[in-house]
């Protein structure tokens, strides 16, 4: 039997970095592998499957610190300084975001592909109101770093926090309930919405954090940075609750995919453009035509124009054969249509379930294409996205 | 009855000339939850060590590999259904095939039990 070991990046395993939380995860005997060029727990011994359906049922906690947070601002303290600069990259409307507020959007690269992406906050912090916040995937943020410092503006400054910051996330039907016992005002927050306190309840010192009400799991939950000195208290004290277990990154994985939510480097990459990869809800109206001043507006504007380009789209395998990355998407007739980009097991949708690229003509849901699982044509449809529908918070 | 193991983890339960394939306890924890098992046809013939079948967790697929040569005789249809049955029973209902062995001799370099132990022991 041979088994295939995902891969991320080829870094040797003596150069791989270490979260704040790592000896928390050996302890819990997780399972290490290397990714993005960290050592990062891929399952617990519960088991992907038993930590996909846990998430989604109670409450899951995710060491996500290899993620990048970097800060901009300007040195004129003026927000639309800031945001005006960072506009230039990315499609989302940044000068429109309130104290509070957070987006999603993507780095384009000057063809309009997707160099990663990105969520980005508007810090509401009494005197950072100018402040802007971003997490960008572990993967890219080298790359991402060098992108913003080549082409923010004199007078606009990063700030890299990752030798400061961790970040986890919570993220379930319960994770308000455990949180609010640190502090009752994360129950406030809607989805997208963010804000910086103090978290204490049965901690013995408060800890400072920032609080988004955000994820990659399609739950309700939230994303808490804190210093690293704070992350393994906070961890426990999280994990105290009877309902709140560590997930790895192959539920992480398999939760965003049922969630219908892009992978960087799977589902999204230089090759295609936001249009292409169904973000076209991230990009505001007044930002969509050619002349909106990004790096890879013309291509946005020209793929909303041009029917031939190609669309991502849910597919759903019947029977019970996943059909995985790189497997071929053929029309009825054979011809070749398109490829899946990520695909797997749901366990929520008790199936397999997949994502991919099919030329327009055939994204609409119901439409049936076969994918070629080693050798043999299996029947599938197109769906739509997501496979788990979405329990965000939007508000009482 | 005499069981043997090969390095990639199968094991062939060998009666007469017949032997049942499956993956080993070892395996299926490494692995994880099963989600899928994919099972070759009746009558295929295999050489030592061809792919006879697949397995696939929640986040790889996995090939498995035939012991030693011979003919398949039956597949476990209960697999499609109850994937969760190689987890659950690896070295017992979670069998894969049974094969109509062309070559005995093959067995010979394969592992008996307590070999296999130390084995995974090492790994």
């Amino acid at each position: 039997m041979a088994t295939e070991t995902a891969k991320c990046c080829d870094v040797p395993m003596t150069d791989l970095k270490t979260t704040a939380l790592h000896e928390m995860h050996v302890a819990l005997d997780a399972k290490m592998v290397p990714f993005a060029g960290y050592d990062m727990p891929v399952q617990y011994p519960m088991g992907v499957l038993q930590e996909h359906l846990h998430t989604r049922e109670k409450a899951g906690l995710f060491d996500v610190s290899h993620m990048g947070q970097v800060f901009i601002m300007a040195d004129d303290k003026s927000f639309a300084t800031a945001a005006k600069a960072l506009e230039k990259l990315v499609p989302a409307d940044i000068q429109s975001l309130e104290p509070g507020q957070q987006r999603y959007s993507q780095f384009l690269n000057e063809e309009g592909g997707i160099l990663d992406d990105l969520m980005i906050s508007r810090l509401a912090m009494p005197g950072y109101e100018h402040a802007l916040y971003l997490v960008v995937n572990a993967g890219c943020k080298a790359e991402d770093y060098a992108h913003l410092e080549a082409h923010l503006p004199d007078g606009v400054r990063m700030m890299v926090k990752d030798d400061t910051l961790s970040l986890i996330a919570l993220q379930g039907p319960i994770a308000v309930e455990v949180l609010r016992q640190f502090n009752p005002a994360v129950a406030d927050l809607v989805f997208m919405t963010h804000t910086d306190l103090e978290l204490k309840g049965p901690l013995d010192t408060p800890i400072w954090a920032h609080v988004s009400r955000s994820g990659y799991t399609g739950e309700d939950g939230y994303e808490i940075s804190v210093k690293h000195d704070d992350v393994v208290r906070l961890t426990k004290a999280l994990l105290a609750h009877v309902d709140v277990e560590m997930i790895g990154l192959g539920a992480r994985d398999s939760l965003r995919l049922e969630a219908g939510l892009c992978l960087y480097g799977h589902d999204i990459d230089t090759t295609v453009s936001p249009i292409e990869a169904g973000l076209f809800w991230s990009i505001q109206k007044h930002r969509r035509s050619e002349d909106a001043g990004y790096f890879g507006a013309k291509r946005v504007a020209s793929d909303l124009a041009d029917k031939s380009t190609k669309r991502l789209v849910g597919i759903k395998p019947e029977g019970r054969a996943p059909a995985r990355e790189h497997t071929e998407v053929q029309d009825m007739a054979g011809n070749t249509i398109g490829v899946v980009t990520s695909g797997g097991f749901g366990p929520t949708a008790g199936g397999p379930v997949a994502m991919g690229y099919v030329a327009r003509k055939f994204t609409k849901a119901g439409t049936p294409v076969q994918l070629i699982v080693r050798g043999k044509a299996r029947p599938a449809t197109i769906v739509k996205l997501p496979f788990a529908p979405h329990n965000y918070y939007r508000g009482a | 009855m005499s069981t043997y193991f090969t390095e990639d983890h199968e094991w062939i339960r060998v009666d007469g000339d017949t032997g049942t394939v499956g993956i080993s306890a070892y395996a299926a924890k490494a692995l994880g939850d099963v989600v899928f098992v994919e099972l070759p046809d009746v009558g295929t013939e295999f050489d030592k060590g061809d792919e006879a079948a697949v397995v696939e967790s929640v986040k790889a697929a996995s090939e498995v590999y035939t012991p030693v040569g011979g003919e398949v005789i039956e597949v476990n249809d209960a697999l499609e259904d109850a994937p969760e049955t190689v987890n659950a029973s690896p070295d017992g209902e979670g069998w894969f095939l049974k094969l109509k062995i062309a070559d005995s001799d093959e067995l010979s370099s394969l592992m008996d039990e307590a070999k296999y132990k130390a084995y995974c022991a090492d790994l």
